[in-house]
């Protein structure tokens, strides 16, 4: 077990606890540069995606799992920022100012969302915001004036300055950077005050509330963040997947999305990462499993969603915490040995008393 | 005039199906506060289900109709046993994720035994065509509104008169009252997820005839909640109400605007209700105290 010694306030926020903490993650980050290196193009772009995934991830966890707001269209987000960066880029914009401006514009629809989502709580918000993705994906699929609708949008090769970024490496790079820009982005967030609203709307509205903390403004920015930082997530995915079509933003990513979330764990940006890693690997896992498995079921095609759903249900019943909370406890077990307690992570139940007349 | 009367008869016998999903969302919801997600697919199962005793079976229709709905309540109670019980307790969230997470097995596992291609299921009265004057109806668009109707007054009926409806409906308005009064809570809900999945079936085979029927027609569950929204969550009325509108303005929508409208407007409608009346057509909510 290790103690750590705080001599002044400061350190209750400090990001790293102690300094073998931060050097852990020194490791990765350069595990991470060097890995180019040894990988394979394959591997290469398996990390690109996990990249883009965790990033749009960031962007729900600051929602559902910080905010306590449930979205169940954040497809939406992805595929406007997806879909705008492609067209303005496709209209001479450079790459570095194309993707913050479909991040800045995914945001401030985000915010349209947020305003209305202080009128609405719980389910209806998640009902709602799947009402939005419906309507967003209808609409790119019939304007095809704009987006090229079912016959798709060719996304130009990403390029800054004259110098290619379609090299596997090159933007296997560009998704590290950003993504550690926004993974270092909302771990300050998080620990300035307005992180703590968050947190404080998603614990209890009302003595957030009476503890001063404007709703509206709260909610808003929470959904306006979570919307851009999806954005930028479907921005540099256009240029991974290199072809937009309606049906690469379905309800399906939406839900996969919230997968990441609910696996990796809500309410830890650990959880996150892990969530991204669950959902790269999954896939091929399943393609490899194929080979192994009865023809029937094999070439069903109802493999992967029958996986997925298996998986989410799985662990909302028996580790609501997710992945990470799984590792906590690990962690825990061992520095605690052999004092560890099932019960210390015994959560209280809570009974919804109706909101309904009778 | 003719037309208008076509798609309002098409829109109603679309509108009644949703209605009927609707139902079974409220109905759970009702009795346990969860919202089943997975309820379009209880929807789908049971069509197929249907066109299993039919075609593969043989079976006589109206049998394979009754043995539909029970099977289908089967499931829906193996269902509750076997998963939602354990979630009581936990955040609403988490619930719907589980639901979510139970369309997606659902789906996959129909795709796996019944395959993905369109089915039909073939009934006694389904190529016949009553014309009036110049509008023509078929007879299966009949068969749905007649047999919402019935099921309605089926519902209202058991509700009211029957022992077991009425302790559904007092654990419904507070479990633990019902609970000391020596209602089985458990025993209620659980039944209460029987009742909602066989009221699917029906939905089902009532929406069949209309339509090819393959895994993804669990979707139009996702309209089905627009329609219970629409309606006020918590109202059984309500929710065959808003099935109605969002199915009559669906047909006119897509009949004046194209498809892409027309396939939007429930969005649309579920939107528009939740900013202006967030509680519905009929409000059967209040404001949440502390």
């Amino acid at each position: 077990m290790r103690f750590v010694l705080k001599t002044n306030y400061g350190r209750d926020i400090d990001i790293f606890k102690h300094r073998a903490h931060a050097s852990w993650y020194l490791v990765l980050i350069v595990a991470l540069v060097l890995a180019p290196l040894v990988l394979d193009v394959f591997y290469e772009k398996q990390l690109t995606e996990l990249f883009i995934w965790a990033i749009a991830g960031a962007g729900l966890m600051l929602l559902v799992g910080y905010s306590g707001l449930v979205s169940l269209g954040h497809v939406a987000f992805m595929a406007l920022g997806a879909y705008i960066h492609a067209i303005l880029y496709s209209r001479g914009w450079p790459l570095f100012l194309s993707i913050p401006t479909s991040a800045l514009i995914t945001g401030g629809i985000g915010v349209l969302i947020g305003v209305a989502s202080l009128r609405m709580t719980g389910i209806y918000l998640a009902i709602a915001t799947l009402a939005f993705a419906m309507i967003v994906e209808k609409v790119i699929a019939h304007w095809p004036a704009l987006t090229g609708g079912h016959s798709g949008f060719r996304v130009d090769d990403p390029e800054v300055f004259g110098y290619s970024l379609d090299s596997s490496t090159a933007y296997y790079y560009t998704c590290l950077t950003a993504l550690v820009l926004v993974f270092f982005g909302v771990i300050n967030l998080l620990r300035s005050p307005t992180g703590r609203s968050f947190i404080a709307v998603r614990d209890s509205e009302i003595s957030a509330q009476a503890m001063g903390v404007n709703l509206l403004q709260t909610k808003t920015l929470a959904f306006a963040l979570s919307a851009g930082l999806t954005g930028l997530a479907g921005a540099l995915y256009a240029h991974r997947i290199g072809f937009l079509f309606p049906d690469a933003f379905t309800i399906m990513t939406s839900i996969m999305l919230l997968m990441l979330v609910v696996v990796g764990g809500l309410g830890s940006l650990h959880g996150v990462i892990f969530g991204a890693f669950f959902i790269t690997i999954v896939p091929q896992i399943i393609a490899i499993a194929r080979d192994w498995l009865p023809v029937g079921i094999a070439q069903s095609g109802g493999l992967e969603p029958l996986v997925f759903g298996g998986v989410l249900i799985f662990f909302l019943m028996f580790e609501p915490l997710g992945m990470y909370g799984r590792w906590v406890k690990i962690r825990l077990f061992f520095s605690q040995f052999p004092l560890y307690r099932k019960k210390t992570f015994l959560r209280q139940k809570s009974y919804l008393k109706t909101e309904r007349v009778h | 005039m003719d037309t208008i009367l076509q798609l309002l008869l098409k829109g109603i016998s679309q509108g009644c199906v949703y209605g009927l999903i609707a139902l079974g969302f409220v109905l759970i919801y009702k009795a346990t506060e969860m919202i089943n997600f997975a309820q379009g697919e209880l929807m789908m199962i049971g069509a197929l289900i249907a066109v299993t005793f039919t075609e593969y079976l043989q079976w006589n229709y109206f049998v394979a109709v009754v043995l539909t709905v029970l099977a289908t309540g089967f499931i829906g109670l193996i269902l509750e046993r076997s998963l939602l019980r354990r979630m009581i307790g936990e955040p609403p969230f988490a619930v719907l994720m589980v639901t979510i997470g139970l369309g997606f097995v659902l789906r996959a596992l129909a795709g796996m035994i019944w395959g993905h291609d369109p089915q039909e299921l073939r009934t006694p009265y389904s190529d016949a065509v009553i014309s009036m004057g110049d509008v023509f109806v078929g007879v299966s668009n009949l068969v749905v509104i007649g047999g919402t109707i019935a099921l309605c007054i089926a519902l209202f009926l058991f509700f009211r008169y029957t022992r077991i409806g009425i302790a559904m409906q007092a654990s419904s308005q507070n479990q633990l009252a019902a609970y000391y009064l020596g209602i089985p809570v458990k025993r209620i809900v659980a039944f209460t997820w029987a009742l909602s999945a066989g009221i699917a079936a029906i939905a089902g085979i009532l929406f069949a005839p209309l339509t090819a029927i393959t895994p993804n027609i669990g979707f139009s569950g996702i309209k089905a909640f627009a329609a219970a929204i629409v309606g006020g969550f918590g109202s059984l009325p309500g929710a065959i109400i808003g099935g109605l509108s969002i199915g009559i303005v669906e047909q006119f929508m897509q009949y004046n605007f194209g498809k892409g409208l027309g396939d939007t407007s429930a969005y649309f409608m579920l939107l528009l209700m939740l900013l202006v009346r967030p509680s519905g057509l009929i409000a059967s909510t209040q404001k949440k105290k502390v």
